[in-house]
């Protein structure tokens, strides 16, 4: 039987969502359904003086107006901050209280105050018109690179420092630096953007009182550990009572890795009047509330010898995590950016320092890379930089600091197992014909285009994540994944994984997984995710996790079900088991060629009794059924690397910057899925070339947040985009038995360093994301400005 | 969404008696209704329009190309007796927001609406265009006021579009990559004896800028414009683009729409 890993199946899923037939949390209505409105803050701070509910209560259709005095007197517990960072002198990270409703204050604009529940959503909404909120309004804290110098936002919190983190060694990197030829500096703005999922935020919940469950349909990508946080950490139901299902969701990018206040809410409320309380976002809503990304203001120096080599690197970032910490707010700037910062090199000293600053903004959370884009944007226009700067090309300055001995212990924290960076390197020139570019900027220029180049290589650390590791450095959690593996008696099988499918397209790859584990044709495979109810605890999907974790489980408890049925099949073949051998969904006899496919060892195992003739097939003290489960927990997280070439061209007269050739080659480790890979990274590249020229979220002075709708947030469109050219190398992780490293991220990680150094490589001058056609245009004055001065 | 009474109507007469100060006309909808849904906007009575046969075509004779008023962007774009007269309409048409925009809005939707960077009011003023109400016509030139205003009166109906035809013409506009409707859009239009010069998404209404007409009827070409300078007061700013690079695009703009003529 062929082998179905590396093989281009098409995605399961797509015919059910592609025509219209999935079923997303918004499809879901209960009988006696209610519908919530939130009463949101209209201001970015001000103390919340009286919320007068009463004509509200009386309007048509209300069922309850409920407030953060409410909330409070049940004691329902606050949002947590899901990883604990201590600063540099030791002390702990300072967090603000953030009550799903408002109480006291409000720290940004769209920020919980009350909830309108009622019959309809048009009557829920009417009468959130008539909830009166008293405000004092107070002066709002916006600037990443100011809220240090501000007035405190939280009494108890001085300049806004959740805290002062630092990672390596200043003492080195003080050394390196006084033996360097040239300091490179560069001094950075990784804008923040809106995550902008397809399907907006949305939840469901529905209490029922004669067994006091609550059943929660929410948009999580991650449901075991929304029911973890909302019974243990919020209190509303204990987690027996509480069953938490993600159905089909329309992407996440990292938004929708936690719960947020309105499933909270949600589900406190459908408890309190005891009937089904719906909410879905409406898009301004997303647009104010979801977790932002990145929002970085970096300082890097790279000190480099005149040959190229790299002698040490520094980083000082103010990050910005918003009003509230939320749940990985304090690990993305910290733990997943500081360590990657060194990017792809041997960097022999190196340290990052970060600040995390509150303000009255939004809170900021993973968003696809999460950490990596930033450290991957700092340090690789940098090295573009010193490449410039020294007068060397900028593949050769890259090679010449490229580790070659695996695995590799990075500067800061990883030990990286696998890689081969300038066979990426090198394919990746091949791939997007690096020799032809003088050719094709000539071309340009024909036409009066300016063509630069950039380059980008990266290497990241996803997989996430060994849980040693991870609660080591602060994490209040592990990290492991698990899955069930259950043939049902008639030798098909459902696969439980505790990741979770919202675009990645788990039915296809995990099936592909376990139908070449059992030898089990693909369309007899069924992969179940979402729902707390089924399947064991699993940790959900982000960081590129679900093949290398969650398909290892698989894996793994496939290995545990051949194991079994080996001597079952040996009792039924009367043999010794260690004469049967298992291949492509065959246990035999190799002596006698005596052979019991595996779904008749299932059926036996499900009918074990003495029949007449028929004799049970278990062996002396095995248990019937078969069902396996179980728990991977990496040793290591995993390291994909590559290297982006990306042309663009830029018209002078208006600054319009095209993307016009882009070579993407990356080193994922086995490929389960290309089909679905290459729709990763296209994926991954949209979302990273948006970043670099399109997407921005600008809050003014007052904290009002002006890019709140498509006509002010610039998404990426297709028309925007050149034909990708992909290309792969690889070298299997050796952390996991499949070899995979994980594809989700790549992307959005390589694409804005190698797009903002094409832009600078056409405009000779520093540009900032994203660049806007005035930014680039400003650029082409200046230029030819020193231009004119030059002749 | 406030609640409303919605009238679907058949001609004119029955849906300009309806109107009044708490109604709107409804044709594509692409303004009126986000703005209801977002709270922006909330009328007593919607009148639907679509259904006024009389409204909607494309008549073409040898002096000017006549558009009903709810007659759909798509429809213009590809509409023969437009691109054959005056294909630089047809082209804006085909260039305004996107497929399914195109598939529902209208002309007469778009001007009456009078967004400062829409792209048809630089049609009309380009191109020397009648408005035809139910009881009046007006002037172009005189029919855009304001931002978001015309001279339009409460519940009169543009019926149709009557646009001149030039002897030359091209639209260029740098659109805003987020909207799509223009940062700053030009029309330039030769005709017999005059040149317009349609500016719009640079000011807060469309306008037609004097120093390059007059410079393009002196000599129709761009490197006339070289010497011509345009002054960034009273232009748009904010966060796509300030006034002085707006100011800078509408030259630029003008020269390219010049150079494609």
């Amino acid at each position: 039987m062929a082998s179905l890993v590396g093989s281009r199946v098409e995605r399961k899923e797509d015919k059910k969502l592609l025509t219209g037939r999935g079923k997303y949390t918004a499809d879901v209505t209960f009988a006696h359904q209610t519908y919530a409105y939130f009463v949101r803050s209209p201001h970015a701070r001000a103390q919340i003086k009286n919320v007068d509910t009463s004509k509200a209560e009386k309007s048509s259709g209300v069922v309850a107006v409920l407030t953060g005095k409410d909330i409070a007197n049940d004691k329902i517990g606050g949002l947590i901050a899901g990883w604990r960072i201590k600063s540099e002198d030791g002390s702990d990270m300072k967090v603000p209280a953030h009550p799903p409703l408002a109480s006291e204050s409000v720290n940004y604009v769209g920020d919980h105050v009350a909830v309108v529940i009622a019959e309809s959503l048009d009557e829920a909404r009417n009468a959130a018109d008539l909830v009166k909120v008293d405000y004092k309004v107070l002066k709002a804290v916006v600037k990443t690179d100011q809220a240090m110098d501000s007035e405190n936002i939280y009494k108890d919190i001085p300049k806004n420092l959740c805290f002062d983190w630092l990672l390596g060694d200043r003492e080195k990197v003080k050394e390196a630096f006084d033996k360097a030829d040239k300091i490179i500096k560069i001094d950075l703005i990784n804008n923040r953007l809106i995550p902008n999922a397809m399907e907006p935020r949305a939840a469901n919940a529905d209490y029922n009182p004669s067994t006091e469950e609550i059943t929660l349909y929410t948009t999580s990508q991650n449901p075991h550990l929304a029911r973890i946080i909302i019974s243990a950490f919020n209190g509303v139901a204990p987690e027996n009572k509480l069953r938490v299902i993600a159905p089909d969701v329309g992407g996440g990018f990292g938004s929708k890795i936690y719960p947020y206040a309105e499933e909270v809410v949600c589900s406190w409320a459908s408890k309190k009047i005891e009937r089904p309380v719906k909410w879905v976002a409406d898009r301004t809503e997303s647009f104010l509330s979801d977790c932002h990304g990145r929002d970085h203001v970096t300082h890097a120096e790279l000190a480099v010898k005149n040959d190229g080599t790299f002698l040490g690197f520094k980083n000082e970032t103010i990050a910005n995590i918003g009003a509230y910490a939320s749940v990985f707010a304090t690990v993305t700037p910290t733990y997943l950016f500081g360590p990657c910062a060194t990017g792809v090199y041997k960097m022999p000293a190196a340290y990052s320092n970060v600040k995390a600053v509150f303000t009255n903004t939004a809170p900021v959370d993973a968003y696809r890379g999460a950490g990596r884009p930033e450290a991957t944007y700092t340090i690789e226009t940098l090295v573009e930089k010193a490449a410039r700067e020294l007068g060397m090309d900028p593949a050769e300055i890259r090679m010449k600091n490229f580790p070659t001995e695996f695995p590799f212990q990075q500067t800061l924290v990883h030990s990286v197992d696998s890689g081969d960076y300038n066979a990426g390197l090198k394919k990746a020139m091949e791939v997007g014909d690096y020799k032809g570019f003088e050719k094709r900027k000539n071309e340009s220029a024909s036409r009066g285009k300016l063509r630069g180049i950039g380059f980008c290589s990266y290497f990241e650390a996803c997989g996430i994540a060994p849980s040693a590791v991870v609660m080591s450095l602060g994490c209040g959690i592990g990290l492991w994944e698990s899955a069930e593996v259950r043939f049902n008696p008639t030798g098909n099988v459902t696969v439980f994984t505790g990741s979770h499918s919202h675009g990645q397209g788990h039915d296809t790859t995990f099936a592909q997984i376990a139908a070449d584990r059992l030898g089990v044709p693909l369309e007899n495979i069924e992969i179940s995710h979402g729902d707390t109810d089924k399947g064991p605890f699993g940790y959900g999907t982000y960081g590129s996790r679900s093949l290398t974790v969650g398909g290892t489980a698989i894996v793994k408890a496939c290995d545990k079900i051949v194991a079994k049925g080996k001597k079952v099949a040996a009792k039924m073949l009367e043999v010794n088991e260690s004469e049967v051998d298992f291949k492509d969904g065959e246990f035999i006899v190799a002596k006698s060629n005596k052979k019991k496919t595996i779904g008749e060892v299932a059926f036996a195992c499900y009918l074990p009794g003495t029949y007449g003739e028929v004799k049970s097939p278990l062996p002396e003290g095995e248990e019937p059924g078969l069902k396996e489960t179980s728990f991977f927990d990496p040793g290591n997280f995993s390291f994909p690397a590559g290297s982006h070439i990306c042309e663009v061209e830029v018209d002078p007269e208006t600054g319009n910057t095209e993307v016009v050739k882009y070579t993407a080659v990356d080193d994922f480790g086995t490929i389960i899925n290309p089909l679905i890979v290459e729709g990763q990274v296209h994926g991954g590249l949209a979302q990273g070339i948006g970043q670099a020229l399109y997407e921005n979220c600008h809050y003014d002075d007052t904290g009002q947040l002006v890019t709140a709708s498509y006509m002010d947030y610039t998404m990426p469109r297709a028309d925007n985009f050149p034909e990708f050219n992909l290309g792969f190398t690889c070298t299997p992780a050796t952390s996991n038995p499949l070899g995979t490293k994980g594809c989700g991220e790549a992307g959005a990680i390589a694409a804005p360093p190698a797009v903002m150094n094409a832009v600078m490589n056409a405009v000779g001058t520093e540009v900032s994301m994203p660049a806007t056609a005035e930014k680039v245009w400003n650029a082409c004055q200046k230029m030819n400005k020193s231009n004119s001065k030059a002749a | 969404m406030k609640t409303f009474n919605y009238h679907s109507t058949k001609d004119v007469k029955e849906a300009t008696k309806l109107a009044s100060s708490s109604s709107a006309f409804l044709a594509g909808g692409m303004t009126t209704l986000p703005s209801m849904k977002l709270g922006l906007a909330s009328y007593k009575d919607i009148i639907d329009i679509k259904r006024i046969k009389k409204l909607s075509g494309i008549k073409a004779s040898g002096k000017s190309v006549t558009i009903g008023s709810t007659t759909k962007h798509v429809e213009v774009a590809n509409s023969k007796e437009v691109k054959k007269a005056i294909p630089s309409l047809a082209a804006l048409a085909e260039g305004i927001g996107d497929p399914q925009v195109r598939n529902r809005g209208t002309i007469g939707g778009s001007i009456a609406n009078n967004d400062p960077s829409a792209d048809y009011p630089s049609a009309c003023i380009a191109l020397n265009a009648t408005i035809h109400t139910n009881n009046r016509k007006i002037s172009a030139d005189k029919f855009f006021t304001g931002m978001f205003e015309t001279s339009l009166k409460k519940g009169e109906l543009i019926e149709a579009i009557e646009f001149q035809i030039p002897e030359k013409s091209c639209y260029q506009k740098y659109p805003n990559p987020a909207s799509r409707y223009a940062i700053v859009g030009v029309y330039v239009a030769k005709h017999k004896s005059d040149v317009n010069v349609a500016v719009t998404g640079a000011k807060s209404c469309v306008y037609n800028e004097k120093s390059i007409a007059s410079a393009l009827l002196k000599n129709f070409s761009s490197s006339s414009l070289d010497n011509v300078k345009i002054s960034s007061s009273g232009m748009n700013s904010d966060i796509h683009a300030s006034a002085d690079y707006r100011a800078n695009m509408v030259k630029i703009f003008a020269k390219k729409a010049v150079d494609a003529c």
